[in-house]
C-alpha cells in the first residue's frame, strides 16, 4: 500500500523520489473532481432536454443522452485521446490508437496519466451533448449517434489537437506561424471554441440538412412547441451550472500550488457571475420585449454567460465577468428569433447558447487577457468553423442520403418514444398508451 | 327524467355539487373539456413564437333528475356556479328515456 507521507521510489520515475509527491496528488485530484463534475454536465444535458421536447419524445431524448455519453467516453479512448494529444507537434493531428493507461506503479509527471485522460473524456462527452437538443423530435436514433461516433472520434479530437493538443493553433512555440501571422497562440481556456462552438457547428449543419419539426413554421411564422416540463428543464440548468465549476476550474489544469488554488477559486467566482448576468439580462430582455419573463430563456441565458466566460474565465475582474456574461444573455434573445425568422428549428437553443456565445467567449479574451490577439482568435474560430461546418455537413448529408436521417411524418406525429425506442415516457398520461 | 348537462368553471365545482347535494340529488358524472363561447382565448409567447390558447378549461357535469326537480336542480347550478364574469358556462336539459341502477335492477325514477 503506498502511504500519503513517505512514497516507496517504485512509485514514480525509477530514478529518483520526489521531493514532494503533493502536487501530483492534488493535480490529480482537481481532474478526477472537477472530471465527475463535467460528468455530471451530461445530466445536466439530458434533464434540460427532456424538460424542453414534448412528452411523446421524452425517453428518446434521455435515450439520445445516455448514448452519446456512453459512446464519448469509448470513442475517446479508442482513438480520440491520442488524436488530440499524442504527438500533434504543431501539427493537425496526433496518432490514431487507444490512449495507453499505465500501471500505478509506472505513472510518472505531474498528475497521473488516467485522470488526466478522463478529465479529457468529459469535455469530448459534452461536445456531443450539445448536439442533441437542437435535432431533438425528428431525428433517427442509429443515425445520430453514427454522427456522434465520428464527431468524439474524429472531429473534436482534430479540431482539439489544433489547440490543446499544442497543435498549430497554439504550439507555444515563438516562431510559429500563428505567431508571425497572428502575434499570438489561440487562447481558449476551457472550450468557448474547442467545445462549445465546435458542437455548435455540429447542431447547425445537422439542423440545416434535417429541417424543421413538422408543423414548426406555418404561414411564414413560427408556431410555439412548448417544453413538457419546466421543473426538468430548469433542474437540468442548475445541473449544467454546478458541472460548469468543474469544466471552467479544472481547466486550470493544477492544484499543486497556492498560486493554482487561488487561480482555481478566481475561475470559480467569474463562472458563477458570468452565469448570474446572463440569467438576469435574458429576463430583463425578455420581460421588455414580450411582457413576461419566458423561463427558457432565462435557463438559456444562464448557459449562455457560461459559456461565454468559458474562453477566459481567470484573466476577467469580477466587472468583466459579468460584462461578458451578460453579453450572452443578449446574445441568447436575439438569436432565438433569429434562427426562427431564418427556419432553423434548434428546439432547445444550442445554437444561441453554444456556438453564437461560444464565439462571443473567444473573440472576448484579449479584453481581459494580453497573451491574446483579436487575429488570433479570429484565426481559431473561423478555421476551427470552417473544419467542424464542412465536415459535419458532408457527414449530415451522407446519413440523410443513405441510411436517412427523418423518422416517417406518422412516426414523428406519434412520438419518437413509441416509434424509436419503444418505451413511453408518461404511458400513463395524455394520449399515452396505458390511459384510457 | 331529464339530463341536465352543465358547463362551468372547473373552480366552481365544488360549490356546484355541494348545492346540489343540499336538494337531495345524489351522483353526478364530470369530465374535464376544453371549450369556448363568447369568452375569447389570449395568446402566449413561448420563445418568441406566439400561440393563441383559444380552448379554455371547463368542467362539464351530467347529472340526471327526476323531472319535477329540474326546475330546483336548475336554479341551484346557476345559483352556484355563477360569477357574473364572461364565460360562466351554460346548462342543457335533454330527455332521458329509460334508467337502470346496475347493482339492482331497479328502474326510471326508482334508479335515481
Amino acid at each position: 500500500m503506498l502511504s500519503l507521507v513517505a512514497l516507496p521510489a517504485f512509485a514514480q520515475d525509477a530514478a529518483a523520489a520526489p521531493a514532494d509527491p503533493y502536487p501530483y496528488i492534488l493535480n490529480t485530484f482537481l481532474f478526477l473532481v472537477m472530471g465527475f463534475l463535467v460528468m455530471w454536465m451530461a445530466a445536466g444535458f439530458a434533464m434540460l432536454e427532456a424538460g424542453l421536447v414534448r412528452t411523446k419524445n421524452v425517453s428518446m431524448q434521455c435515450t439520445k443522452n445516455i448514448a452519446l455519453y456512453a459512446i464519448a467516453g469509448l470513442m475517446y479512448w479508442v482513438v480520440g485521446y491520442n488524436v488530440m494529444y499524442d504527438g500533434v507537434d504543431g501539427g493537425y493531428f496526433g496518432t490514431f490508437l487507444p490512449k495507453v493507461i499505465p500501471p500505478i506503479d509506472n505513472d510518472p509527471g505531474s498528475y497521473s496519466a488516467a485522470s488526466d485522460w478522463f478529465f479529457q473524456m468529459v469535455f469530448c462527452a459534452t461536445t456531443a451533448s450539445i448536439v442533441s437538443g437542437t435535432l431533438a423530435e425528428r431525428i433517427k436514433l442509429w443515425p445520430f449517434l453514427i454522427f456522434t461516433v465520428v464527431l468524439t472520434g474524429f472531429i473534436y479530437p482534430i479540431e482539439g489537437a489544433w489547440k490543446w493538443g499544442a497543435g498549430w493553433l497554439a504550439p507555444g512555440t515563438d516562431d510559429s506561424w500563428i505567431k508571425t501571422f497572428a502575434g499570438a497562440d489561440f487562447q481558449d481556456f476551457a472550450g468557448s471554441t474547442l467545445v462549445h462552438s465546435c458542437g455548435g457547428w455540429a447542431a447547425l449543419m445537422g439542423a440545416i440538412v434535417l429541417g424543421a419539426r413538422y408543423g414548426k413554421y406555418q404561414d411564414g411564422k413560427p408556431v410555439a412547441i412548448p417544453g413538457s416540463s419546466m421543473p426538468l428543464a430548469t433542474l437540468g440548468t442548475f445541473i449544467l451550472w454546478l458541472g460548469w465549476f468543474g469544466f471552467n476550474g479544472g481547466s486550470q489544469l493544477a492544484l499543486g500550488t497556492m498560486a493554482d488554488a487561488s487561480a482555481v477559486s478566481r475561475i470559480f467566482v467569474n463562472t458563477n457571475l458570468a452565469a448570474a448576468a446572463g440569467v438576469v439580462v435574458a429576463m430583463i430582455l425578455t420581460q421588455i420585449f414580450y411582457g413576461k419573463v419566458d423561463i427558457t430563456m432565462a435557463l438559456n441565458g444562464a448557459l449562455a454567460g457560461l459559456v461565454s466566460i468559458t474562453a477566459e474565465p481567470l484573466a476577467p475582474d469580477p466587472l468583466w465577468a459579468i460584462i461578458i456574461g451578460g453579453v450572452g444573455g443578449v446574445i441568447v434573445v436575439f438569436t432565438v428569433p433569429f434562427l426562427d425568422k431564418i427556419r432553423i428549428d434548434d428546439v432547445v437553443g444550442a445554437i444561441p447558447v453554444h456556438l453564437v456565445a461560444g464565439i462571443w467567449g473567444t473573440i472576448a479574451v484579449p479584453i481581459t487577457n494580453s497573451d491574446a490577439t483579436f487575429m488570433a482568435q479570429l484565426v481559431g474560430i473561423v478555421s476551427i468553423g470552417a473544419f467542424v461546418s464542412v465536415v459535419s455537413l458532408v457527414l449530415w448529408v451522407i446519413l440523410r442520403f443513405t441510411v436517412g436521417l427523418r423518422p416517417s411524418l406518422e412516426d414523428e406525429i406519434a412520438g419518437l418514444d413509441k416509434a424509436e425506442v419503444g418505451v413511453e415516457a408518461y404511458p400513463e398520461f395524455g394520449t399515452g398508451s396505458q390511459r384510457l | 327524467m331529464k339530463l341536465v348537462t352543465a358547463i362551468i368553471k372547473p373552480f366552481k365545482l365544488e360549490e356546484v355539487r355541494s348545492a346540489l347535494t343540499d336538494l337531495g340529488l345524489q351522483g353526478m358524472t364530470v369530465t374535464e373539456v376544453k371549450g369556448y363561447g363568447r369568452q375569447k382565448g389570449h395568446t402566449e409567447i413561448y420563445r418568441s413564437a406566439e400561440y393563441a390558447v383559444s380552448f379554455l378549461p371547463k368542467i362539464k357535469m351530467e347529472i340526471v333528475v327526476p323531472t319535477a326537480q329540474v326546475e330546483k336542480a336548475l336554479e341551484a347550478i346557476q345559483g352556484a356556479a355563477k360569477t357574473g364574469q364572461i364565460g360562466d358556462g351554460k346548462i342543457f336539459v335533454s330527455p332521458i328515456e329509460h334508467t337502470v341502477r346496475i347493482r339492482t335492477g331497479e328502474a326510471d325514477d326508482n334508479a335515481l
